[in-house]
């Protein structure tokens, strides 16, 4: 297994090391082979279709979706799962699974936004603190330290009071909250960069620093960066429906996993847990596939 | 170790320094007028100035950093705007809530996890540690009122062993609130036990693939007392580490937890200061949190040098 995988990694001792077929064309391609042992991973496998369900809905969810998320029928409010409504309704007559199904949008929309943009704004940092180091990574890290002593829902929590909660806010939000995060992994993997003679060759050509940090350092720092990028959007996708639970994120009547469960948990008390079991499940087994996602690109760079 | 211990406080008052600065641009200079955001757009504007005045808003925003901070080093936390009466008092009976739930559920969850990492460790690469290791990765994943919400579901309106609350009401015995206790304790455990184990693991591993375990195992003793004596001793502290730092973690899964569970904590405080624009109660409880989780960085940091001699000879030099 690990003859395929170490190239990106490890540009020198591969050709030494056990081949095999896949190998020897991956290497006179110079194609990205880890996706071949990606796509042999039952994980990943998981992660992806159920990944790629939830895209399908948030995409073609109105289309999809039996009612309109929005009807209310009030003469069948609260109604068990049945043959009409698979889900059950809620407290307004509103069809569960229809809900559920059109909720996929937003959350998915704003997670992935708020992790672009701290991918974006993390790595910068990161690669800045890691390469520049000396007072501005001095002051960066202590400031990246006072972020992280605090949980990202008791930021979000100060932020949301201060500014009033909207899906803007939210994935502006998300995105800040999460770049202390990456730049650390970034700086981290930048540091262990920086002893590489490569560098050393770069300066002594008389490249200049952006010029390094952006076109050599960068370029090595990827495979770091991708497995940032998918852990932090699970753990995204875990903010944002936490947010909206709290009413601080998307607010009703738009269908949303979060705010729907907030809105009925009560509910349960009087035996109506369809409203709030069926959003949940829905939360867990995306967040779940994305985690999925995430720890086979782990596994697979690394090994 | 004096000096060790002095560059400790030392970086962890900066970072409460630079916390407090943050906490203090959201909560006093962000909303632009915090006695608009408090009284809402209908309100007269000789009504928001002098609410804004008793706030202490109008002033230098140097000064009222300087006053509020003032008062922090006081033991002031100032003036919950909601109740009409100083926030410390909440936010210590709060606070007292919180670390009731939080020590259930580290009594709990310390010693499980470390079980399963351990387990996990010792059945390295095999289904055991797979099906170990991708349930505590997936259960640390789904948010903490998932998880709480399919608890009540199953044991609580489902099975009707526990309480759906977590408060037990006023006087009631300790057998009692420790029933309520044990649900928001358990979806507490949840989120925690994939770190946990994790960090177990990957310390047994390494202390398992180390040349003293692979001497002991050959000069012939008993691969229990391999693992006793040699590995579990080695691969245990930086899973202390790891426990301390989910303390501030613990606290963001309180919030969630509190809510939904209904319990008077610390996080449910700041979750209704927070929705009711009350500044002061929120910008305090925010930064007793940092405390909390300052103190507990620190604590872990000193126990791991007092038990790694290794660390204690550098620190020594």
């Amino acid at each position: 297994m690990t003859d395929i995988a170490s190239s990106p990694l490890e540009p020198s001792g591969t050709a030494l090391g056990p081949t095999s077929v896949a190998a020897i064309a991956a290497t006179a391609r110079g194609t990205p082979a880890p996706w071949r042992l990606l796509a042999r991973r039952p994980t990943f496998i998981v992660g992806t279709v159920i990944l790629l369900f939830w895209i399908v809905c948030a995409i073609f969810g109105h289309a999809i979706a039996p009612y309109n998320p929005l009807a209310q029928q009030l003469l069948a409010t609260n109604a068990a799962p049945s043959g009409a409504h698979w889900f059950g309704t809620d407290p307004l007559g509103r069809d569960v699974l229809s809900r559920v199904i059109t909720g996929a949008g937003d959350i998915l929309i704003i997670s992935l936004l708020a992790v672009i943009l701290a991918t974006i704004l993390g790595t910068a940092l990161g690669l800045a603190m890691g390469y520049l180091g000396g007072a501005f990574d001095l002051i960066s890290g202590r400031l990246v330290e006072a972020v992280l002593a605090l949980p990202s829902i008791v930021i979000a929590l100060l932020f949301v009071a201060a500014v009033g909660p909207s899906t803007t806010t939210l994935t502006i939000l998300v995105g800040l909250v999460f770049t202390p995060l990456i730049s650390r992994t970034v700086r981290a993997a930048v540091l262990a960069e920086r002893q590489l003679d490569y560098l050393s060759a770069a300066r002594l050509l008389g490249e200049n620093r952006a010029r390094i940090m952006f076109g050599e350092v960068l370029p090595n720092v990827v495979p770091a960066i991708l497995v940032e990028f998918t852990v932090r959007l699970g753990y995204a996708v875990f903010t944002v429906a936490t947010l909206s639970f709290l009413g601080l994120g998307i607010q009703p009547p738009t269908p949303d996993w979060g705010a729907d469960i907030a809105a009925n948990y009560v509910g349960l008390t009087a035996g109506y847990w369809w409203q709030v079991l069926f959003p949940a499940l829905a939360i867990a087994s995306l967040v779940i596939a994305v985690i999925l996602i995430a720890d086979s690109i782990e596994q697979v760079l690394a090994s | 170790m004096a000096t060790f211990l002095l560059k400790r406080l030392g970086l962890m008052v900066l970072t409460l320094f630079i916390l407090s600065l943050i906490v203090f641009l959201a909560g006093q200079v962000l909303p632009g007028d915090p006695g608009r955001a408090i009284l809402g757009n209908l309100a007269s504007q000789s009504a928001v100035q002098s609410l804004d005045h008793t706030l202490g808003v109008d002033r230098p925003l140097i000064t009222q950093y300087l006053s509020w901070i003032g008062g922090l080093l006081h033991g002031n936390l100032g003036e919950s705007y909601t109740y009409q009466s100083p926030v410390a008092p909440f936010i210590g009976a709060a606070l007292i809530n919180s670390l009731k739930l939080a020590a259930l559920a580290f009594v709990i969850v310390v010693p499980l996890s470390i079980l399963g990492g351990v387990i996990a460790a010792l059945y390295n690469g095999r289904s055991v540690d797979r099906i170990i290791s991708v349930t505590g990765a997936s259960l640390s994943t789904v948010p903490e009122f998932v998880s709480g919400i399919v608890l009540i579901v199953v044991f609580g309106v489902g099975l009707k062993w526990l309480p759906v609350t977590a408060s037990a009401g006023a006087g009631a015995s300790v057998g009692s609130q420790l029933d309520h206790l044990i649900l928001p304790a358990i979806t507490l455990v949840f989120v925690l036990f994939g770190y946990i184990a994790r960090m177990a693991r990957v310390g047994t591993i390494e202390a398992l693939n180390s040349d003293y375990t692979r001497t002991a195992i050959l000069k012939g003793l008993p691969r229990s007392t391999v693992i006793r004596r040699h590995v579990l001793r080695n691969s245990l502290l930086p899973t202390i580490t790891v426990i301390a730092t989910q303390t501030g973690y613990l606290i963001g899964g309180l919030v969630v937890v509190e809510r939904l569970f209904n319990y008077q904590g610390i996080g449910n405080l700041i979750f209704k200061a927070a929705t009711s624009k009350d500044f002061h109660m929120l910008e305090a409880g925010i930064l007793v949190i940092g405390v909390v989780y300052a103190v507990a960085t620190l604590i872990a940091d000193l126990l791991l040098v007092a038990l790694n001699p290794r660390l204690r000879a550098e620190v020594g030099q």
